[in-house]
C-alpha cells in the first residue's frame, strides 16, 4: 500500500467513517501532506463510501484544505483590514524578496510556499501571520527576515 | 436633546482566576434546572457573538424540547475581523467556558459538548485538550456524566454562522441552512442544540458564582453586563478590555483613541462604521432606546485615524466579504462582488458618483433578502462607509 | 389539535394544511410565486432568492419556497418590497451570467430568461461579472454539454445527481465569488462517475447544462442523396413528444410521430419496440437458462438475480459502482443497439441497400443512449450499429425546423420490417415495463398458459414507489421446465439510480432473495428520461405513464412472442434465441471502471 492510503485508513480507523468525521480526516492528511492530492481524496472517499466529487466539494471550500501541491512550510499573511493598515505589503515583500517566490508560488526546493490570507484575529499585534500552525505577530520586514531565517536552517 | 451621562467603567469578571469551579459546579449542578434559567434570564445576558439573542431564553427554548439526544456547542470560531478575545479566554479562563457548558448540558439535558474551534487556532488544541481530560475527570468523579470534544474548522469565517457550523461538523460545506427550523430543535445532527460564544460561556460563570444580580447591575437598560471588547488600528492601547456596555462611542474613543480618530468601526466589517460626528450619539450595547443609536456588538473596535482612507477600508471589508461568502444564495455571493467591483469602477471613474446610490440600493435588497446573517449585514459597513465618506468613494 | 392552520395571501384568506410552504400556500390560493432553485423533484434548497415575499411583522423577506407557513401570517407576493428585491436579484443573476441568450441552445426555453422577460429587465447597470470570470465549456461528453458561463448556482443538478441518482457526480465547489458546479476536480464528464443519464440536464433551469444535440448532423444524412436514413423510435417518445409541441401532457401521439419523422424526409420510419420484443425472446430466454443452470444443475457459478440490461444509464452506473457485479447484467443489448446491430445486417439485407449507406438515426427519451451508442464495442454489423442519437427534445426541434404543424398530422403507421411492435415492448418505456413484458413471456414459455394476471396487466410490477418486489408462483410446468414447478419467482423493479444502489446493496450484502431485477436509471423509467420534455415533476410523469399502460391496452398484440416479425425475423436470420447469430449481434460485454 503507498504510504497516503496507509495514513488514510488509519485516519479513518481512528475518528470513524461517517460523513462527520470528513474534515477531521481531510485535516490529517492536510497535516502530513501539506495538501490533499487527487489520489488522497480518492481514497478517503473510498474510506467514507462518498464520492470524490462529494470530497473535492468539501475541501474545495475550506481555505485551510489545500488541493494544490504546497511547501513544507506553507506561509500565510493576514490580509485583513488591520494588518493591511499596519504594513501588510511589506511584509509580503520582504518575504518575496527573500525567498523568490510571489503569492501562491512555492520556493522551487519545495520548502517555503507563500499565501495570504483573511483574518487570523491577532488584529492588537497586526501585522500577523502563520507559518503553518505557528503565529507570527507585530511584524517588520526586520523581524520577518528572522524568522525566515530560522525556518531555512531548519 | 442628546446627554450622555455614562462613564467608560471597566469591569473584571471574564479574566479574574477563580479557583473554586469545581464548587460552584458542584452547586449548579445541585440546584433545580429551571431555577438555573430564571437566574439566566433575570441577569438579562445576550449572546457576545454579536447577534445578542437572550442566553436564559435559548437554553430555556432547548431544555423544554422533547429530543432524547441534545448538545451543547461552544462557537469559537471567531472569524469577524477585529476580533480575538475569544482566544484569550480560551487561553486565559478556559475551565469558566468548560464548566459552563457542563451546566448548559445540564440544564438541557445533554452529556456532549463540542467546542468549535477555529482553524486558525490550532495551535490551543494540545493545552486545551488537556484541560478538558482534568475536567472530564472532575465531573466523571461527581458522577455528572458530560463529554467535551474539539472541532477543529478549516478557514471559513460563515461557519461561525450556528447553522453553517452544523454542516460543516456533519463533514459537509459550511452552507447556512434555512431558518425555521432553530437550532432550539433542529441543530447539530438534526438534534436540539444550544450553540453558545465562548464570552457568552464565560459570562454564565459569572453569573452563576456571584448571581445574577451582580451581572444585571452592571450596564445599563436592555444591554445588562459587561462585554470584552477588541481594540485595534490606530490606538496606542491596542488589546482585550472588559467595560460595562453603554458606554458612548465618545467615551471609548477619549479612553483609547490617538487623539485623531476619524471614524471608528463596531462590530467588526459586518458592523457599522461610525464617524466622529456621530461617536457622542452613539451608545455601544443592544437595542434600546438610550439616547441616539446604540449599537450592537461582537466586541470588535477598530479605530481609525484621519490618515486613513475609508475607501481602502471598504475595499478590504468587501474583498473579504466576496471571499467568504459561501456563495450559495445570489443577493450575498453576486451581491458581494457587485459591491466590491462596483466601488472599484466609482473609484477609478468607470461608473458615475451616482452608481453609489444603486448599490446602496443594492445593500437593502441584501438585507432583505440574503439567507443568512453575513449577507444581511455586508449593508452596514457598506451604507455607513458610502454615506459618511461619499466624497473618498468618488474618483 | 387542528390540522390547518389561516393566512392571508395578498388579503386573501386561506386556509392551508399545517407544514405547507408559503409556495405551497400561494398555488393553493392561484397565486404564481416566481422560482428557480425549487423544483418539485428535489429536497428545498432557499439559494436563489427570488421566490422572497413580504410576512407582515417581519423585518426580511422570506424566501416562499423554504418557509413554513404559520398561524395568522399575513403574506404580500407582489408588493413593491417584493419587487426590487426580485427585479434586483434577477438583475445580479443575469450579471454573473452569460447573457448572449440568441447564440444559447435554450433559447425559448430558460426559466432566468422567462423571468428576466416577465420582469421586463431591458437594462444591465450592473457591472458585467461574466467577462471576468474563467468559465469554461466542458464538450467531451457524446451526451452532455456543461457550460459553466450559463450556470445560475441553483444547485438544481446537484441535487438531482445526489437525491435522484445517488450519483453525486456533480458538487459544489470551492465557495464566495468562486463557488461553481464542478466534477471531481474538474474534470470532463466524461472521465467521471457521470452515467449521461441526463437528469441533471432536465433539471437545469438555463443552458448550463444540456444534451449534445447531432440535429445538424442528421439533416445532412437526409439531404444526402446517397444516403438511406433509417430511424427507430423509442416507447416513451410517443407518450412524451405531444409536449414540446404544444399539446397536453400524456398525449399519446405514435401516429403523428410517425407522421412527422416522415416528412423530415427519413426512408423509413421504425420501432425501438421492436426490439424490445425481441430483447424479452432473448433476454426471456436469458433468464430461463440462468435458472435452469441454477436450479436443475445446481451450478453455483451462475450469476442471479439477473438483472436487466436496457438502460444506459443503469449500466454505467453499475460499472462504476459495482464493477464487481457485472455478471449479474444480462448480456442483452438494448433494444437500441439491437436494432442498430440489425439494421446494417437484417435489414440491409432484406432491402438491398449496402450497409455502408445506411444512416441510422434513433430517438431517444435518454442522453446516456448518446454515449451508448459511442462505445466502441457497438460495431457488431460492421460499422457503427447506431450513427446518431436525438432525444425527444432534438426531434421536436427539428419538426419546428421544418416547419411541420404538429397538433394537425394525419396518424400514419410505422413501416414494415422491424416496425412491428406489441404492447409488451411498448411498456419498456414505463418503470417495470420490461418486468413486466418479460413475465407476459416466460411465464407463457414455461407454463403454456397466460400470466394470472386479469388482463395480463401485472399491477403490482407498476406503479412509481421506488423498489417494488413482486413474486409469481409457477405451477404445473410444461415438462421441460419441471424444474421450476412450485418455485416462487421473486422479482425487484427500481426505478431513479439511488432506488437501483438499494436494491445492489441488498444483491451485495447476500441478503437478496432475487432472481430476476429490472433497473430504470430515470426516475418512471424512460418516460422520465434525460432526453424528454422540460420540466419534469412526479405529476408530468405519472401522466406519461398512464399514456403508456393507455398505448399498450390499445395494442392489438401485447405478448412479444406474438409479434409476427419476431417469428419471422428468427425464422429467416437469427435462427434461435441465443444462438450463434443473436450472440454475435445482439449480446454485449461490459467493462468495469473507477469510481471518480
Amino acid at each position: 500500500m503507498n504510504p497516503v492510503q496507509d495514513l488514510i485508513k488509519n485516519l479513518a480507523d481512528e475518528h470513524g467513517r461517517s460523513r462527520a468525521n470528513l474534515l477531521p480526516i481531510l485535516q490529517g492528511v492536510v497535516e502530513q501532506e501539506k495538501y490533499l492530492s487527487e489520489l488522497s481524496m480518492i481514497e478517503i472517499a473510498r474510506e467514507l463510501n462518498l464520492s470524490a466529487a462529494d470530497v473535492y466539494g468539501t475541501a474545495t471550500f475550506y481555505s485551510f484544505l489545500e488541493h494544490k501541491k504546497m511547501g513544507t512550510y506553507l506561509i500565510r499573511v493576514c490580509k485583513t483590514i488591520t494588518c493591511a493598515m499596519k504594513g501588510k505589503n511589506q511584509i509580503l515583500f520582504a518575504i518575496e524578496d527573500m525567498l523568490k517566490i510571489g503569492l501562491g508560488e512555492t520556493t522551487s526546493d519545495g520548502k517555503f510556499s507563500l499565501l495570504q490570507t483573511n483574518c487570523l484575529g491577532w488584529c492588537h499585534k497586526a501585522p500577523a501571520m502563520l507559518i503553518n500552525d505557528e503565529v507570527y505577530t507585530d511584524l517588520t520586514p526586520e523581524s520577518v527576515r528572522e524568522i525566515l531565517t530560522e525556518y531555512l536552517k531548519k | 436633546m442628546v446627554a450622555h451621562s455614562y462613564q467608560l467603567k471597566r469591569a473584571d469578571f471574564i479574566f479574574k482566576n477563580e479557583n473554586d469551579w469545581e464548587r460552584i459546579l458542584d452547586k449548579m449542578l445541585k440546584r433545580p434546572t429551571r431555577e438555573l434559567i430564571n437566574e439566566l434570564m433575570s441577569s438579562e445576558l445576550k449572546g457576545r457573538g454579536g447577534a445578542g439573542f437572550p442566553t436564559g431564553l435559548k437554553w430555556k427554548l432547548t431544555a423544554e424540547d422533547p429530543s432524547d439526544t441534545k448538545f451543547v456547542i461552544c462557537n469559537a470560531d471567531e472569524g469577524e475581523p477585529g476580533t480575538f478575545k475569544d482566544r484569550e479566554i480560551l487561553t486565559k479562563v478556559p475551565y469558566k467556558v468548560l464548566m459552563a457548558m457542563a451546566v448548559c448540558g445540564y440544564v438541557i439535558g445533554s452529556n456532549q459538548g463540542y467546542i468549535y474551534l477555529r482553524g486558525e487556532y490550532k495551535f490551543l488544541v494540545p493545552e486545551l485538550n488537556k484541560v478538558i481530560q482534568e475536567f472530564e475527570y472532575y465531573c466523571k468523579q461527581i458522577g455528572h456524566d458530560f463529554s467535551i470534544k474539539i472541532f477543529l474548522g478549516s478557514g471559513a469565517y460563515i461557519c461561525g454562522e450556528e447553522t453553517a457550523l452544523f454542516e460543516s461538523m456533519e463533514g459537509k460545506r459550511g452552507e447556512p441552512r434555512n431558518k425555521p427550523p432553530y437550532p432550539s430543535s433542529n441543530g447539530y445532527m438534526g438534534k436540539a442544540t444550544v450553540v453558545n460564544n465562548v464570552e457568552t460561556l464565560a459570562h454564565t460563570f459569572t453569573i452563576f458564582k456571584y448571581g445574577a444580580k451582580k451581572f444585571y447591575d452592571l450596564g445599563v437598560q436592555y444591554s445588562r453586563g459587561s462585554k470584552l471588547f477588541s481594540v485595534s488600528g490606530d490606538t496606542p492601547k491596542p488589546g482585550i478590555y472588559e467595560l460595562e456596555l453603554g458606554m458612548s462611542l465618545q467615551d471609548f474613543v477619549n479612553e483609547f483613541g490617538d487623539g485623531d480618530t476619524k471614524a471608528v468601526q463596531v462590530g467588526g466589517a459586518s458592523g457599522f462604521l461610525v464617524p466622529r460626528k456621530r461617536f457622542e450619539k452613539t451608545t455601544i450595547g443592544y437595542r434600546g432606546k438610550l439616547t441616539g443609536i446604540s449599537l450592537p456588538t461582537g466586541g470588535s473596535m477598530m479605530l481609525f485615524n484621519s490618515s486613513r482612507s475609508m475607501y481602502n477600508v471598504l475595499d478590504n471589508y468587501l474583498e473579504f466579504f466576496r471571499e467568504e461568502s459561501c456563495g450559495q444564495c445570489t443577493p450575498c455571493r453576486v451581491g458581494c462582488q457587485q459591491l466590491h467591483f462596483g466601488i472599484k469602477a466609482v473609484k477609478r471613474g468607470d461608473k458615475p458618483a451616482q452608481y453609489l446610490d444603486k448599490l446602496l440600493k443594492l445593500t437593502e435588497t441584501m438585507q432583505l433578502t440574503a439567507k443568512c446573517g453575513l449577507g444581511q449585514s455586508v449593508a452596514n459597513s457598506f451604507s455607513s462607509i458610502v454615506e459618511n465618506f461619499r466624497e473618498e468613494m468618488i474618483y | 389539535m387542528s390540522n390547518t392552520i389561516h393566512v392571508t395571501i395578498n388579503g386573501i384568506a386561506l386556509e392551508v394544511e399545517k407544514g405547507k410552504t408559503i409556495l405551497d400556500a400561494a398555488n393553493q390560493a392561484g397565486m404564481i410565486i416566481p422560482t428557480l432553485c425549487f423544483h418539485k423533484d428535489l429536497c428545498i434548497a432557499g439559494n436563489c432568492r427570488v421566490c422572497v415575499v413580504e410576512v407582515s411583522g417581519q423585518k426580511r423577506l422570506a424566501a416562499a419556497c423554504a418557509t413554513p407557513c404559520e398561524e395568522e401570517m399575513e403574506i404580500q407576493t407582489n408588493s413593491l418590497k417584493v419587487r426590487n428585491s426580485r427585479k434586483h436579484i434577477i438583475e445580479l443573476l443575469l450579471s454573473e451570467h452569460n447573457a448572449d441568450c440568441t447564440k444559447c441552445y435554450k433559447n425559448g426555453n430558460c426559466e432566468l430568461q422567462e423571468l428576466a422577460s416577465e420582469y421586463k429587465i431591458m437594462t444591465q447597470d450592473f457591472l458585467r461579472l461574466a467577462p471576468m470570470k474563467n468559465y469554461t465549456i466542458d464538450q467531451f461528453s457524446p451526451s452532455i454539454i456543461k457550460d459553466d458561463s450559463k450556470c445560475i448556482r441553483c444547485q438544481r443538478c446537484v441535487r438531482t445527481c445526489a437525491e435522484l441518482q445517488g450519483v453525486n457526480a456533480l458538487t459544489v465547489a470551492y465557495k464566495g465569488d468562486e463557488m461553481k458546479i464542478a466534477s471531481f476536480f474538474e474534470k470532463a464528464m466524461n472521465d467521471v462517475v457521470c452515467t449521461n443519464c441526463g437528469q441533471c440536464v432536465n433539471h437545469c433551469p438555463t443552458g448550463a447544462l444540456v444534451e449534445r444535440n447531432y440535429i445538424e448532423e442528421v439533416w445532412d444524412a437526409i439531404s444526402d442523396p446517397d444516403k438511406h436514413v433509417v430511424v427507430q423510435t423509442a416507447p416513451a417518445v410517443r407518450v412524451g413528444l405531444g409536449e414540446e409541441m404544444g399539446m397536453e401532457v400524456g398525449s399519446r401521439v405514435t401516429g403523428k410521430m410517425v407522421s412527422a419523422l416522415k416528412r423530415l424526409g427519413f426512408n423509413a420510419v421504425l420501432d425501438t419496440d421492436f426490439t424490445a420484443d425481441l430483447t424479452i425472446i432473448e433476454e426471456g430466454t436469458e433468464l430461463l437458462n440462468r435458472l435452469k443452470k441454477a436450479l436443475k444443475e445446481k451450478d453455483n457459478s451462475v450469476k442471479l438475480p439477473m438483472a436487466t440490461s436496457c438502460s444506459p444509464g443503469w449500466i454505467k452506473y453499475i460499472e462504476h459502482m459495482y464493477p464487481e457485479f457485472l455478471e449479474h447484467l444480462s448480456t442483452c443489448k438494448s433494444p437500441q443497439q439491437m436494432f442498430g446491430a440489425l439494421v446494417k445486417t437484417y435489414y440491409a439485407k432484406a432491402r438491398k441497400i449496402d450497409p455502408e449507406n445506411i444512416v441510422s438515426v434513433s430517438i431517444m427519451p435518454c442522453t446516456a443512449k448518446k454515449f451508448e451508442a459511442n462505445r466502441p464495442e457497438m460495431h457488431d454489423s460492421g460499422y457503427r450499429d447506431v450513427d446518431y442519437v436525438l432525444t425527444t427534445r432534438e426531434l421536436a426541434i427539428m419538426i419546428k425546423q421544418a416547419g411541420i404543424d404538429f397538433k394537425k398530422l394525419p396518424d400514419e403507421k410505422f413501416d414494415r420490417l422491424m416496425g412491428e411492435s406489441t404492447g409488451a415492448g411498448v411498456i419498456f418505456g414505463a418503470t417495470g415495463g420490461v418486468m413486466e413484458a418479460a413475465l407476459r413471456t416466460a411465464y407463457e414459455l414455461v407454463t403454456g398458459r397466460e400470466v394470472p394476471f386479469e388482463n395480463l396487466n401485472i399491477t403490482p410490477v407498476r406503479g412509481m414507489e421506488g423498489v417494488r418486489q413482486a413474486t409469481i408462483k409457477i405451477e404445473n410446468p410444461l415438462t421441460q421446465w419441471d424444474f421450476l414447478d412450485g418455485v416462487e419467482l421473486k422479482c425487484a423493479v427500481a426505478h431513479g439510480l439511488v432506488n437501483a444502489q438499494k436494491v445492489m446493496d441488498e444483491v451485495k450484502s447476500g441478503t437478496s432473495q432475487y432472481h430476476f431485477i429490472e433497473v430504470m436509471a430515470c426516475p418512471g423509467g424512460c418516460l422520465g428520461g434525460g432526453g424528454q420534455p422540460i420540466p419534469t415533476s412526479p405529476e408530468i410523469r405519472e401522466k406519461r405513464m398512464e399514456a403508456i399502460y393507455a398505448e399498450d391496452a390499445g395494442m392489438p398484440l401485447r405478448k412479444s412472442h406474438e409479434n409476427p416479425e419476431i417469428l419471422k425475423i428468427y425464422q429467416d436470420f437469427l435462427g434461435e434465441p441465443l444462438g450463434l447469430k443473436s450472440h454475435h449481434l445482439l449480446h454485449t460485454k461490459y467493462i468495469g471502471r473507477d469510481r471518480l
